[in-house]
């Protein structure tokens, strides 16, 4: 067993840490209030090769793997969780799934324009009345010679401001049921695709959520993902590998959170002696810092089975998503106790931890949706 | 024309310093590329962007982890590296590290090969400000310090420094030694192609045998100065409250600025 990262993994981390010290961080407030990720900031993820980071070198990546995107992901989400999760979705939802099924032409097309930033990427499986039950979703696409004719409402679709290319989920044949279903990659700007409208959200502000209205939207057949029917097996692949990009995004939350606490607590005098000294405080302390760590290894070892090419990693993706987003509520919530009424005003960042985190128990399969997939898994295998 | 940039390995400015008696703790350091040096890599990579160079060397004397002080720079956009390793350099004072500098670029060329010698202004761990200036006297060419301009049209170049209240603009001929501060550039961030990248580029080992130096000229033994022993800054003191009335109080302040701070 060996717990140290390689030289470009460390070379990565630390150029990510400086990148998001220097350039995310100190604008995280900012986007927190605009609802909004500077497009600066975008291309410069793009530039520092960060949009493809698992993506082989012939297809615009960096040729790393999905350890190094995890890590990737915490270290921004540390700065800034919207920036973290416009990575993430990003990556696991949409460049994950073309890399995988996606036919030679296709990812000429779309996964090297994707992989280098110069297009985002959005993935479209929630409506308003089908989230954790995929299955019951109601675009259809209807097979018309060359084209499939999309039509429904897609909602709570993040990245849907920056995005350029969607990966779309519609029933080709809803008597099928789940067999039923297939992918689209449907570019931004084409007929009969509009974004009606963007969500307010408690946390993850700077991240868009937007709806998306297809009608009679004509995409090309060649735009199909995979075969037809294929698309519940896509959705579950790209929700495997995203769970792991959630896990460092709340890892991430949670050690700004952390660093916070400690920060305060060390300055903060009261009985006249930094609170720090005091008992109560330490051992909340030592509370986050571990449970930190164990979020942090959970989510690594899931990254790495993946890495591996092992099954059943998906049991340990669940495992680290459901984990690790309890460690960032947890961690944030304590981290605002030890600021004391400080913590609850906007003038330090750990409020914004507090309502960032919450998303991480709801999106990309819910706590409960996770403890589902890792119960059916553990009573399969024992 | 040929750029060499010669870096450092230094201790992050994060790290907190730590003694074993009167030595320095290494044991928990993180070691990053000298953020000085940064400048001077920067620079030389802009110039290769612009077609002034078309290869630049980035050379590094030290320990294992001077490696990594090279791939950082070779990340960043350097094409191949040279490091001198030798049990026999450590104590190596800043006279001795130019000898061997010095003598390392010969064994790359010398000047017939490398017209842009560079620099950062500092080290943050000795801060010594001195081995750019060594290495140029040593080489008879010219060197300009503490740079935030430079400009290169043929074989002349012109760079800027500031002094107090004001530019000190000089124009040199190359070979040349430059050594770059804050403001010569803003260095970039290593993208991940590129740290790829910079895994797959060369990296030249020499040892002092190999640069033909007796090791009994550096290091130590080949050192003007020693660093006796490491004592940390004395810890701050608490800070002194003066209670009372305004009066009072505004007396006792004056008598502790001239008396105690002497400032008045």
């Amino acid at each position: 067993m060996n717990f140290e990262l390689t030289e470009e993994q460390k070379m990565l981390r630390d150029m990510v840490r400086r990148f998001s010290e220097e350039q995310v961080k100190p604008r995280a407030k900012e986007i927190d209030e605009k609802c909004e990720i500077p497009q600066e900031i975008i291309k410069q993820l793009a530039e520092l090769g960060l949009m493809g980071i698992h993506v082989p070198e012939e297809y615009g990546g960096s040729g790393l793997n999905y350890v190094a995107y995890s890590m990737v992901v915490e270290e921004l989400s540390r700065a800034c969780a919207s920036t973290g999760v416009l990575v993430s979705a990003h990556t696991s939802l949409v460049v994950d799934p073309i890399l995988k099924y996606g036919t030679e032409e296709q990812k000429k097309k779309f996964l090297v324009p994707l992989a280098k930033g110069e297009k985002i990427g959005a993935h479209a499986m929630t409506e308003p009345g089908a989230g954790t039950d995929v299955t019951s979703i109601s675009t259809t696409a209807k097979r018309d010679g060359d084209y499939y004719i999309l039509n429904g409402t897609k909602h709570f679709i993040t990245n849907a401001r920056e995005a350029d290319i969607f990966l779309v989920f519609a029933m080709t044949d809803k008597e099928k049921k789940h067999k039923g279903m297939s992918a689209f990659i449907v570019e931004k700007g084409i007929p009969g695709f509009e974004i009606t409208k963007y969500e307010h959200k408690l946390g993850i502000r700077g991240s868009s959520t937007g709806e998306l209205v297809f009608e009679d939207c004509k995409i090309p057949a060649e735009n199909r993902l995979g075969e037809e029917g294929q698309g519940f097996y896509i959705a579950m692949y790209c929700y495997d590998g995203g769970r792991i990009g959630i896990a460092a995004q709340a890892v991430g939350i949670a050690q700004a959170a952390f660093e916070e606490a400690v920060e305060f607590a060390k300055t903060r005098v009261q009985f006249g002696q930094p609170i720090a000294n005091f008992q109560a405080i330490q051992f909340k302390l030592a509370d986050m810092a571990t449970l930190i760590e164990a979020a942090r290894l959970l989510y690594l070892k899931a990254a790495w089975l993946k890495d591996q090419g092992i099954p059943s990693f998906y049991k340990l993706s669940a495992m680290a998503k459901l984990f690790a987003s309890d460690v960032a509520m947890k961690v944030t919530r304590e981290a605002i106790q030890v600021h004391g009424g400080y913590g609850y005003t906007t003038d330090y960042d750990v409020e914004r931890h507090y309502r960032d985190a919450k998303i991480t128990e709801i999106y990309e399969g819910t706590a409960e949706a996770q403890r589902l997939t890792i119960a059916r898994a553990l009573l399969k295998e024992m | 024309m040929k750029a060499i940039c010669f870096v450092k390995s230094v201790p992050d400015t994060e790290t907190r310093v730590k003694l074993a008696g009167d030595r320095l703790d290494k044991s928990e350091i993180k070691y990053i590329l000298n953020p000085y040096d940064e400048f001077a890599v920067e620079e030389a990579v802009r110039k290769k962007e612009a077609g002034i160079v078309d290869e630049i060397v980035v050379v590094s004397m030290g320990p294992a982890r001077a490696q990594e002080a090279i791939r950082s720079a070779l990340a960043m956009g350097a094409d191949r590296g040279v490091h001198i390793e030798d049990d026999s350099l450590d104590g190596s004072d800043a006279y001795a590290t130019a000898k061997v500098l010095v003598e390392a670029l010969k064994k790359e060329g010398g000047l017939d090969t490398f017209q842009l010698l560079m620099f950062g202004q500092r080290a943050i761990d000795g801060d010594t400000w001195t081995v750019p200036s060594m290495v140029a006297e040593m080489l008879g060419i010219p060197s300009v310090c503490n740079i935030v301009k430079l400009d290169i049209d043929g074989n002349k170049a012109v760079a800027v420094r500031m002094v107090e209240g004001g530019e000190e603009v000089f124009e040199v001929e190359l070979p040349a030694v430059f050594a770059g501060r804050k403001g010569l550039n803003e260095p970039r961030y290593p993208s991940l192609p590129n740290i790829m990248k910079a895994k797959r580029k060369p990296i030249n080992k020499y040892t002092l045998a190999d640069l033909g130096i007796d090791a009994g000229t550096v290091g130590k033994a080949g050192s003007f100065t020693e660093v006796l022993k490491y004592e940390l800054p004395p810890a701050r003191q608490a800070g002194r409250k003066v209670e009372g009335e305004p009066e009072e109080v505004v007396e006792e302040l004056i008598k502790f600025l001239k008396e105690e701070a002497k400032v008045l």
